[in-house]
This record gives C-alpha cells, structure tokens and sequence, in this order.
C-alpha cells in the first residue's frame, strides 16, 4: 500500500492550486507562460540559496577539520560571509585578456552554470515537487551533467594560459573517464528498480532504501558512485583541473568578476546535483526511513517532511564530500586514469552482472 | 644574399613549449623560477632561475662586525635561523680558540634540534599541501607555533632570533623553558602520529611518491645534496656525526639513512629525524648545568688573520661558512656554502621525463628556501 504521508497532499493541492488559478484567470498560452516563468524563478531562486548555504558550509567544514574557526565576523557565526563575498564579485571588474577568443571565453561560465542547473530540474524534492517527471530521468541527468566538460575545456582552450589548458585537459580526459563509472553505477539500481523514472525509483524505495534492498551489489555501486562523482565534479582528491598547487588555479586561472563565480557556483551546484542524485537513487530521495510491518514506527518517520529526509540525506553526501576534500592529497593523471580504466570500471561491469544476477534470483529484499 | 636556414619543424606531438613556474608560484614556496620545457604534461628539462631574492649578503658581510653578521644569517635560511646562528659563533669561537660555557653548549644544542623540529614541521606542512592535502598545512603549522611560543618566551622574537652571539648567548633561558620543552615534546609524540596518519600512511601519497624522482647516492655526492635530501639516498653526510659540534659527540642519535634515493625515501627521512631531534632534546633537557650563559669576550672582535671554515648541519644540509680575515673587526670576505643552493642543482636531473604533479612533489621533497639559495 502506499503510504499515506501527512505532507503528500499539500505539496500536491499547493501546486495544483497555483495551476488551477492561473488558468482560470487568464488564457491558456499565457498562463502556460506564466508556469514556467514562476518555476524558473523559483529555480533559480533555489540554486542561488543552495550555492551560497554550501559555500558557508564548505568554508565551515573544512575550517573545522583544519583546527580553525572559518567565517566569523559578517553576522552571527558569519551566515553573511558568503553574501559579502558575492557582493564583492559582481562589483570586481571583468579582466579581458588579451588574444583570447573573446565569445569562447565569456561563453564557457554559461555553459557551465546552465548544465548544471538543468539537470536540477529532474531531481524530486519531495512527492510531486519536481520540475519534470521525465521516464527516463536517469538517462536525462547524465547527459545533460556532461555537458559541463565542453564549458571546462572551452575556459581552458579561450583563456590563452598555458596553465588552463593544463588544466581543462586533465578536465576533459578526467570527467569523460568518471562518467562511465556514474552511469554504471546508477544503471545497477536501474536494473534493481526496473525504472528510469525518478518518481518511480523513490516510490519503490518505500520499505527499504537500495543500498539496502541490493545489499552487496548496492553497497559497491554506492562507494563506486561517491568515488566517480567526486571526481566527475572536480572535487577532492581528484581536484587535478584546479591543482592549485601545479597549475595556480587551472582552467578558471583568467576569470575574475562574476565569470570565476559562475565557475564557483558551478562547482558547488554539481556537487549538490551528485550528491541529490546519490541520494535519490541510493538513500531513498525523499522517502523516510520506513521498516515493512512497524506500522507506529512508519507514522513517525512521516511525521518528519519528506524535504528535509531529502536534504539530510543529500547533505550527508555532501559532507561525505567535503570530508574526502579535505582528508586526501591529490592523485596525478595517470593515477587517476588508471584507478578509472583498471579498477573502477570492471568491478562495475562484473557489479552489473551480479546485480542483474541477483534480481533474477530474487534474492534482493 | 641572406642565407635561408632550414629547422627541420618538430611535429606537434613533439612540440615542446615553456611555462613559468614562478616567481610567484604556490609550490615554489617563494620567488624562485623555474622555465619548464614541456611536452604535453612531461617535463623535458628545467632552468632554475634564481636571484629574485638576492640580497648580497655576502658582500654585506664585509661591511658587517661579526656580532652583525649573526643578524645577516638569521635571514638566509630563516627556518634554520639558530642553526645559521650557531655556525658563525663557532667560526668566531673556533678562530679565537674561546671554550665556551657547558650551558650554553646544552642550550645551543637544545635550541638547533627545537628548530630542525620546526623546520621539518613547516616542510611536512608544506609537502602535504604540494602534494594537494591542504589539512596537513594546518596541522603542521599548528604544532610549529607551540615552539615559537617557546623561542618568544626565552629569545623575545618569533622567526628570526638572533640568540646566539660568539661566545654564548644573547641571555639567560626563561625559567618556564625546560618546563614547555618538555611539554611540548610530550605533546608533538602524540601528535606526529597524526602525521604519520594522514600522509605517510595514505595510499594516495605513497604512490604519488614512491619511485618518483629517483636519486642515487653517485648523484647526491656528485651534486652535493647534503643533508636529509642526501641521506634519502643513502649517502651518510650528517654533520653532526662526522665533525661534531656542540653536545653532538656526547648525545646518543642515529643518522637517518634511507637507500631508496625516491621522494618518499626523502620524506621517510625527516620524518624519522624529527623523532631524533625530540630524543636529543629529552636527554639534553634536564641536564643543562648551572653556570654563565656567555663566555667572557672582548667587546670588540677581531679574527687573527688567516682562513676559517666551519660547518653546521642545518635542517637543510651542510652549511658552511667560508671566512677570510686581515685582521681587522669585519672579514676581508664571506662565502656562505648554503644547502638549498646544491640541493636545487639536482632538481633538473631527478625530475625530466616525469610529469608536472611529480616536480611539484619532488621540490617539495628537496624542502628548498628560497633566500638560502640566492642570500
């Protein structure tokens, strides 16, 4: 049976409400118009918040692994740190750098940003709150994150700096890598949930989130999936584009101004994106922590949103994340190709089979 | 008629081109550049470029009364400035055959194994953030300031001491001081552990350093990288063994020899070497003797004519100091053989045909400071 969740009905009649309204006042060209301005305000509302609360909190995180006390001065605890700091962005001057292709290299932050906030699109936040419920939302995210590296690599080639192509190449060779590992991994739950659909991945996640249900199997695509995502966003360890210890700042070394915090805003974006993904697809998304059969204990779960099981869960990845960041030295290329290419990449292949294996078995929970 | 040269053109593959690393360049940890040819990622060859930081000590130094030149050698290697410190006052000492007081020999050798400490915890902190690990540059840098809270207590400054003098010490130790060292000592045994934690038994950065900039010990000898840069090769240089100094030749220590000439080898030495300077400290640290903290000495020096050389084994390597004296209160000249100069001369050998991340490794491990090369 499905659960009857006290917050289900008022996301549903909340959103349902707003549709009814604006179709009754006014035509359907323009309301339909109106939808979609209102959702990509909100959107972008969102991405904005989300960039500035895990930039606070990475400069938090890292500054309490470091035996340092972080952003303290701007408001309580320094909430307004991150605020300050974009503030001062938008107001640095644009440095145009000369011989540069000047369109590639105004063009790249975009591509960038735009990538990253598209693929928000498909992640559910809470039971009917997403933007699109595509049925092939996993296929979606992956190509649609990927298209990421193209704004790497045009920043590295359009900046003129020995250094940023340095860098946009590992970039490129390194995401392009890490894709196939993210894509295998989610492909093992693919096949454990028999759905690419998001709303459908969650919803069967009711009694027992997949890492759970696909234990083995689950649990390896699971680390396989934090290891790969990780390097996918150019984080942690894997951080080889930025390697501010080799290459100054790598592919972003040129951008000032508003350009470098789009590239900023991007990284922590698509850290947030991986770690939603992570997550949905292995930690259950919105759905709280149910056990088959203990009824009083379920209705407990419920009482807690499904939006904030959501971002607890993301924020744990996320955490996870920042944790590997501050922990790890940094891989070298080759390294970092061959954990890829010799490891990574046939333990997932051999994991799909074991997964596939086991479904048929039934042996899952 | 203009005679028409043909180069034959590389193709692209083989296409070299330079990038600047330096003078302003996190991992080289100050304004040295290096030009790097490469290809690709790999480093084809390198030029050091030194002198951004040249100061003509040297010439300085014949201007300077020996007292002064004391203040000059603080600046060289500054993570070593006791050390630099002591290789004058003994060259004084030794050329006017002064016996300075047992105390100050205690304190004097105290005080040079707290800064290698120091030394090696900066570089430590300072390899982990080449090598990417930016927490180990926090840890390092918090268990350092514990002994320069130590050295402010006793020597009023920070960095740049200027404690020693010919012939003994500024003044006396502050009466907390055998009480910090020893809980400091106390403090850095439990805390290393964390150091060996977080790098040396990280699979990442031992395969980031095994086998990378491979030295043998014909090369270190050849190139004259001293200290624990040489003695990661296995060539036994430290001077501490081979002309004592100070308590030296009384104090019970291994030299620390690795035989792998590789950038961990290197690493594996300081770090071992830290844990000697602490043995040192703890069998020097409640036996310093009673007595004046300086010998008695003219209030103004001057050398006997004739030539001088002493050396010290700075955290660095073998510092030595070269002197040539007329007689008179400043030196005729100064020639300061300093560690960091030879043990960049390696760097071009130990780093071609390896990749960019490898030369940031392999200058991290040669732990170079940067006006110790160009004074």
């Amino acid at each position: 049976m499905a659960s009857t969740n006290i917050y289900d009905n008022f996301v549903t009649s909340l959103t349902q409400s707003i549709h009814n309204g604006l179709y009754s006042s006014m035509s359907p060209t323009w309301a339909l118009i109106t939808e979609l301005a209102i959702i990509g305000f909100v959107f972008l509302m969102f991405y904005a918040l989300v960039g500035l609360f895990l930039v606070y909190a990475e400069r938090k995180v890292c500054a309490f692994m470091q035996n340092r006390v972080g952003p303290n001065r701007v408001g309580k605890y320094g909430i307004f740190q991150t605020i300050a700091d974009f503030i001062k962005l938008l107001m640095k001057e644009l440095v145009v750098i000369k011989n540069s292709d000047k369109l590639l290299f105004t063009l790249a932050p975009f591509i960038i940003i735009i990538a990253s906030f598209m693929a928000v699109a498909a992640i559910p936040f809470a039971k009917g709150l997403h933007a699109i419920d595509f049925d092939i939302g996993i296929l979606y995210v992956i190509a649609v994150s990927s298209l990421g590296v193209v704004g790497v690599l045009l920043a590295g080639w359009s900046s003129n700096n020995k250094y940023s192509l340095i860098g946009a190449m590992r970039s490129g060779a390194q995401i392009i890598s890490y894709e196939l590992s993210v894509g295998m991994s989610l492909l093992t739950i693919v096949i454990l949930a028999g759905t690419m659909q998001f709303s459908e991945i969650v919803q069967g996640q009711e009694f027992g989130w997949f890492i759970f249900k696909g234990h083995i199997p689950a649990v390896i695509a699971f680390l396989i999936f934090l290891i790969a995502s990780t390097a996918e966003t150019n984080r942690g360890p894997f951080d080889l584009a930025e390697a501010e210890s080799e290459l100054t700042a790598g592919f972003h070394t040129e951008y000032s101004g508003i350009k470098f915090a789009f590239f900023f805003l991007a990284e922590y974006m698509n850290m947030f994106l991986v770690a939603s993904i992570g997550a949905t697809i292995f930690l259950g998304g919105w759905m709280p922590f149910h056990v088959s059969g203990w009824i009083g204990f379920n209705q407990v779960m419920d009482y807690i949103p499904p939006t904030f099981w959501y971002l607890g869960k993301t924020g744990f990845i996320i955490f996870l994340m920042m944790w590997f960041k501050w922990t790890f030295p940094r891989l070298r290329i080759d390294q970092l190709l061959t954990l890829e290419w010799k490891y990574l990449l046939p333990i997932n292949l051999f994991n799909i089979l074991l997964m596939a294996f086991i479904v048929l078995m039934g042996w899952h929970f | 008629m203009k005679e028409v040269i043909h180069t034959p053109v590389p193709s692209v593959e083989e296409e070299e081109y330079h990038i600047n690393m330096g003078p302003q360049h996190p991992s080289t940890h100050g304004v040295l550049r290096l030009v790097v040819s490469l290809q690709g990622e790999i480093v084809k060859n390198l030029k050091p470029h030194c002198g951004y930081i040249h100061r003509g000590m040297e010439k300085m130094c014949e201007k300077d009364t020996y007292p002064q030149i004391i203040h000059l050698t603080d600046r060289m290697d500054y993570l070593s400035a006791h050390i630099n410190n002591h290789a004058v006052c003994l060259l004084v000492e030794n050329a006017l055959q002064i016996e300075v007081p047992e105390r100050v020999k205690y304190i004097r050798t105290i005080m040079d194994e707290l800064c290698r400490i120091q030394s090696h915890q900066l570089w430590w902190a300072s390899f982990g953030m080449d090598l990417g690990g930016l927490t180990c540059f926090f840890y390092g840098l918090r268990d350092r300031e514990k002994i320069l809270d130590i050295w402010e207590e006793t020597t009023g400054a920070r960095f740049l001491q200027s404690y020693y003098t010919p012939g003994g010490l500024m003044w006396d130790i502050h009466p907390d001081f055998q009480k910090n060292v020893k809980a400091f000592i106390k403090y850095f045994r439990k805390k290393i552990r964390d150091y060996e934690k977080i790098l040396s038994g990280n699979v990442i950065f031992t395969e980031r350093s095994r086998n990378i900039g491979l030295m043998t010990k014909e090369e270190a000898i050849s190139y004259g990288v001293t200290g624990p840069s040489g003695r990661g090769s296995g060539w036994s240089c430290d001077i501490r063994k081979h002309h004592p100094y100070a308590l030296y030749d009384k104090v019970e220590f291994k030299e620390i020899l690795y035989h792998e000439g590789d950038t961990l080898a290197r690493y594996m030495v300081r770090m071992d070497e830290m844990y000697e300077s602490m043995h040192i400290i703890e069998q020097l640290i409640d036996n310093i003797p009673e007595g004046d903290f300086s010998a008695k000495m003219k209030a103004v020096i001057k050398l006997p004519a004739g030539e001088y050389y002493q050396r010290v084994e700075s955290a660095r390597g073998d510092l030595g100091i070269y002197c040539i004296s007329d007689g008179n209160k400043t030196p005729y000249r100064m020639k300061f053989r300093t560690p960091s100069f030879s043990n960049l001369s390696v760097l071009d050998h130990i780093s071609r045909d390896l990749k960019i991340a490898d030369l940031v490794a392999i200058g991290g491990s040669l732990d170079l400071v940067i006006p110790d090369i160009d004074r």
